[in-house]
């Protein structure tokens, strides 16, 4: 994801001769840089600061305890909330990482009537806002659930399944474009070889392509776990009553009251998600 | 719906009909499972919105199957409804803007480190994205707070306190927070193929530093800057997180109406709701289009 495209030679050197003339011009961004660095992390390290203090309020810095931690592992309501958001997490990976795959090669590979039309339904749900999508799905749900009641006299309700269902619809696409860009950086004269050397297209799929663009697929695949774990807004509008979910919680308590113990859970959130990006740079540096 | 497929690699040969049909079949096995979802699960959700907002809100949160336009009257005539959008693109426009002045420096800098520490610095302004949206709002509640953070230093240094949270000032904070990694990244992207050499190029023609940037460098940027802009200007129109908890009630903004008008008014309107949520997909996108449309004409 970070890749430094370093251009020409010639660009550095001129670079250089311009920063020597107008010393204090780089001073200047130097110094702004700096505070940009100050105002990104600050409210990370207050966060994490403050998860130890022995101050209940969480406004001052009166001692150090692991306190709060612990009193994580006592609020059940929480742990279930992290289980369910774990589980809504994992099962829409899976499923939105095999469905993207799919639809990356089907775009990728072939050229058909209406392509333009699937592209356009594949960028919507990225740029949409998500707001806009929450409340559709929510009001999707309620009327479908609706018409089934009127047929069936079944009555369904929302739950961990709308969650999950609503992730996969929001993740399908990044999975997508992720995917995408590993085939462009594909050499099919590989997959050709293969069946010129008597392989069918399954073993040609199986033992060449997939290989090949696999560390795409886990990317694309960390992806959409990372949004699915983060996400507030759309588990907000399409979860049911009494089924929360990690970040639910946590807006709930924030809105009831500001203890150390959110932000000992929002450390631990904190955690999780930079080591799933130290998994993604890991995987990406593989693929070099 | 696939009729015509052949694989990018091969020409379509027409007397192998079995291989196109096969080719067909293989297309539309690839194809199916993401195009159900996203019909069924986005396509459909969105129809059902355009649907519900003609229809007649029920006294009991109910939707009553009697076509109107005045969910659409009401959003265009009521000051509730009329401040909110405008309120909540201004946020943006200021957020977006605040975003742009920050960032293009930063990049500017980072774009003109050694490529170790560009890589570095870059992944460090990507951190902060990658953690939880709330955490990070949360963060800028207990700095903010009346006993928060700032207000204990200002105390101790024998300052009144200041009241900083809850108010409109907060929420910019929170959102440009946010959102800044999202502006820095394509400004950054559009920097680092600017090639250097042409501001050299337009001082030696006797253009002034400032000349030249805006003349030269920014037209040349203006893609990543563009980019930028409208990654910021989307989630921030649309954010009812931030401004709930950093603007307490006091700052209303789309989402926050949104959000009251399908789970917590009593009762719930979602003809009216719905009606609000495709006014503002519909009002983005105009913005937007423009937005395109004014930079490209700058570009030239």
């Amino acid at each position: 994801m970070i890749e430094a495209t370093s251009q020409s030679q010639a660009r550095t050197a001129t670079a250089a001769r311009a920063e020597r003339r107008t010393n204090w011009r780089t001073l200047l961004l130097a110094l702004h840089s700096t505070l940009m660095y100050i105002f990104l992390y600050a409210p990370i390290v207050v966060l994490v600061l403050f998860s130890f203090t022995t101050d209940s309020f969480g406004a001052r810095l009166t001692g150090f305890t692991f306190s709060w931690y612990g009193r994580l592992l006592q609020d059940q309501r929480l742990i279930g909330a992290a289980w369910n958001t774990l589980e809504v997490a994992l099962v829409s990976t899976v499923l939105s990482t095999i469905i993207g795959t799919l639809m990356a090669l089907a775009m990728e590979r072939y050229r058909f009537r209406g392509r333009t039309s699937v592209d356009a339904l594949l960028y919507l749900p990225i740029v949409i806002p998500e707001i806009v999508m929450a409340l559709a799905l929510l009001a999707f749900f309620a009327f479908s659930f609706g018409i089934i009641e009127n047929i069936t006299g079944r009555q369904l309700k929302m739950s961990l399944t709308t969650v999950i269902i609503s992730h996969i619809a929001f993740s399908i696409s990044f999975v997508v474009v992720v995917v995408r860009a590993s085939l462009k950086g594909f050499d099919q004269r590989l997959e050709e070889a293969a069946q010129d050397l008597g392989a069918n297209a399954w073993q040609t799929f199986w033992r060449v392509t997939f290989p090949l663009i696999l560390p795409g697929i886990i990317g694309g695949a960390l992806l959409a776990f990372t949004i699915s774990l983060d996400d507030f807004i759309i588990s907000f509008f399409t979860t049911g009553p009494g089924t929360s979910l990690l970040p639910i919680e946590v807006y709930s308590q924030v809105k009831r009251a500001v203890t150390p113990k959110i932000n000992a859970i929002s450390t631990l959130m904190l955690l999780i998600s930079m080591t799933l990006v130290g998994l993604s740079q890991f995987v990406q540096r593989q693929r070099r | 719906m696939a009729t015509e497929s052949a694989p990018l690699g091969q020409a379509p040969n027409s007397s192998l009909d079995t291989l196109a049909r096969r080719e067909r079949g293989r297309l539309f096995g690839l194809l199916f499972p993401g195009l159900f979802w996203l019909i069924v699960f986005f396509a459909l959700p969105l129809v059902v919105i355009l649907l519900y907002s003609f229809l007649t809100p029920g006294p009991t949160g109910n939707v009553i199957w009697k076509f109107t336009l005045d969910n659409y009257i009401t959003l265009f005539t009521k000051d509730l409804y009329v401040n909110a959008y405008v309120r909540s693109l201004w946020i943006g426009l200021v957020t977006t803007v605040v975003c742009l002045l920050i960032a293009y420096p930063l990049a500017l800098y980072i774009v003109q480190r050694s490529p170790r520490w560009r890589n570095l610095l870059l992944f460090l302004v990507l951190i902060p994205f990658w953690t939880n949206f709330l955490v990070r709002t949360y963060a800028w509640m207990i700095i903010l707070a009346n006993n928060g953070v700032i207000n204990s230093l200002l105390q101790a240094v024998g300052l009144p306190r200041q009241t900083l949270l809850n108010t409109t000032g907060a929420v910019l904070v929170g959102l440009i927070y946010g959102e800044l990694p999202f502006m820095v990244l394509p400004i950054y992207a559009s920097i680092d193929r600017f090639d250097f050499t042409l501001l050299e190029a337009a001082s030696d023609l006797g253009a002034s530093r400032a000349r030249a940037f805006l003349r030269v460098m920014l037209p040349l940027t203006m893609p990543g800057v563009a980019a930028g802009s409208v990654l910021v200007f989307i989630p921030t129109v649309g954010q009812f997180v931030v401004s709930d908890l950093l603007g307490g009630a006091k700052v209303d903004m789309l989402g926050n109406l949104l959000q009251r008008l399908f789970t917590r008014s009593n009762p719930p309107n979602w003809p009216l709701g719905s009606a609000m949520a495709l006014v503002f997909m519909l009002v983005l996108t105009v913005a937007i289009i423009f937005y395109f449309r004014t930079t490209t004409e700058e570009d030239r």
